[in-house]
């Protein structure tokens, strides 16, 4: 191990950001070393997805500083991506948009993400759960030192979403790569996170999963969330990915209708 | 007698040519306007092009060259806009577009020799076209399909997902501002073919014939190319054998293209 390897891949402190009158993100700080898995929880609207395109240089902060290793790879991941209906493009050629790699690359990073079949598929016609698969290949056809997931398991049925992140975990291993993630629930990502940090417009607290779950600020933040207007969705929920592992109190909260 | 016929030859060819060598330009750049949903913006620019024709009448500067520089200021100006305006975007295109239209014909109704020709600045006259326009066309044609083919790729990347482009390294403004220059081109140099009010419809009309068939982007466009081409030819013979107006006949023949398109792969799914 070199001195370089415990130095910060990202390293933000102070970032604010403001939308017209509305505070966005108000002095967050957030670092991501090597081999460290972090991840930001936090309800809609709480400014995760601007941070991380903050952090990604996608979005000037209005004040605060951060610094990225020198020469670092980054592997994006983003949210919601829908390619349209009118451009015919194969998975193979949708990966090779990101990166020019060559075929044996390209299927080597579908095997490692658990999708080999879908290369000559057109992109439209690939599930939801074979999609994120699909980014999440492009992102490590980069050879990234660090993978940005903004929101990776959304549009993935229940067990598929579990087996993304011991994929996601696995590659961190195998890889040595840092990843920082959106999330908006804890539980299911509670076993593949080294750090949480919970967001709400500021930092309400931040550690390890164990430590956050039982954080009162924690509590307060997403016992407030699904006493309101989300009560409708418990109940569903509860139906739908009661898994014993994670059948707790705060699972079931805001985002499951995330769109 | 003769003479005559050669005289008729000689327009019919320089429509004809005229006219295939804006298909071959419109079909990429129009697979592009559709797969980014931009024909809107295309109809922006196609609108403001007559504005252009006025001021180039106006400062006594060569037509397409007013046209030209009219689309040109008229797609940056867009471009800041949406950037940084609270309005939606099509609305903003809407302003311009119409407003633009309007100026152009209030400008027009002060010049005489220009009144006559509005029917043909409003809906094209192909066989009107100059060999100065074909020197227009093929010149700035070559230079836009070169610079397309250059951006290819980054383009490409941006209309899939803006933000996983830039990540990857994309200079997505400049790539951005470069299309929307070319298209300002484009919509310049198609103004004599099929007119202010139809350029659109021959971006986006042959391009969504081609995707029904298209099995890659760039498949798409050469497709695209293809039925443009298609269609300016069927369109300029039906206009001279029925004696209609050529730039609508033009845009017809790429509809029924389109409608056949469908049919077809609606019977035949690959």
């Amino acid at each position: 191990m070199t001195p370089l390897d415990h130095a910060p891949l990202l390293q933000a402190s102070g970032i604010t950001k403001r939308f017209g009158r509305r505070t966005v993100l108000d002095h967050v700080d957030l670092a991501v070393a090597a081999r460290e898995i972090v991840t930001v929880i936090g309800p809609n609207g709480a400014g995760k997805s601007t941070l991380l395109r903050i952090l990604l240089g996608l979005l000037p902060p209005d004040s605060g500083a951060q610094q990225r290793a020198p020469g670092i790879r980054i592997g994006y991941m983003p949210q919601r991506l829908a390619v349209d209906e009118t451009l015919p493009l194969t998975v193979r050629r949708f990966l090779r948009l990101g990166q020019p790699g060559t075929e044996a690359a390209m299927r080597a990073a579908l095997e490692e993400v658990g999708a080999p079949e879908v290369l000559d598929t057109e992109i439209q016609r690939v599930s939801g759960g074979e999609f994120q698969r699909v980014l999440l290949a492009r992102a490590l056809l980069r050879d990234p030192a660090l993978l940005v997931l903004d929101e990776p398991v959304q549009g993935v049925d229940v067990a598929g979403q579990e087996d993304l992140f011991r994929l996601i975990l696995e590659i961190r291993d195998r890889r040595g790569c840092g990843v920082l993630m959106v999330s908006h629930d804890l539980h299911l990502v509670m076993a593949a996170t080294d750090t949480v940090v919970c967001l709400n417009h500021h930092v309400c607290c931040t550690g390890r999963p164990e430590a956050v779950r039982v954080d009162p600020a924690y509590l307060a933040l997403f016992g407030a969330a699904r006493g309101g207007e989300l009560a409708v969705y418990h109940h569903h929920h509860d139906h739908v990915h009661d898994a014993p592992h994670h059948a707790d109190h705060a699972h079931d909260h805001a985002d499951h209708d995330h769109g | 007698m003769t003479t005559r016929t050669m005289i008729m030859d000689d327009f019919v060819w320089r429509a004809l040519l005229g006219g295939l060598g804006l298909a071959v330009v419109a079909g990429p750049l129009g697979s592009f306007v559709v797969w980014r949903r931009m024909a809107f913006f295309g109809d922006a620019l196609a609108h403001s092009a007559l504005l252009g024709i006025a001021l180039g009448f106006l400062f006594r500067l060569d037509l397409t060259l007013g046209v030209v520089g009219v689309c040109v200021l008229l797609a940056l100006l867009l471009t800041v806009l949406q950037r940084q305006t609270r309005l939606p975007g099509d609305t903003i295109l809407g302003i311009f577009a119409h407003s633009s239209l309007a100026f152009g014909l209030v400008v027009v109704s002060f010049m005489d020799r220009l009144r006559v020709d509005l029917i043909s600045f409003l809906f094209g006259d192909i066989l009107a076209v100059t060999p100065l326009d074909l020197a227009w066309i093929y010149g700035a044609g070559a230079a836009v399909l070169g610079i397309l083919a250059w951006l290819w790729q980054p383009l490409l990347n941006l209309s899939v997902h803006e933000d996983l482009a830039r990540v990857e390294g994309v200079a997505a403004d400049q790539v951005k501002l470069a299309f929307v220059l070319l298209l300002a081109i484009v919509v310049a140099i198609a103004m004599k073919i099929v007119g202010v009010l139809l350029i659109t419809a021959l971006l986006i009309v042959p391009a969504a014939a081609a995707r029904n068939f298209a099995r890659s982007p760039e498949q798409m466009a050469a497709f695209a190319a293809l039925a443009g081409a298609l269609a300016v030819a069927s369109g300029l013979a039906a206009s001279l054998v029925f004696d209609t107006p050529s730039g609508p006949s033009i845009v017809a023949a790429a509809a029924v293209l389109f409608a056949l398109s469908v049919a077809i792969r609606r019977t035949a799914p690959a």
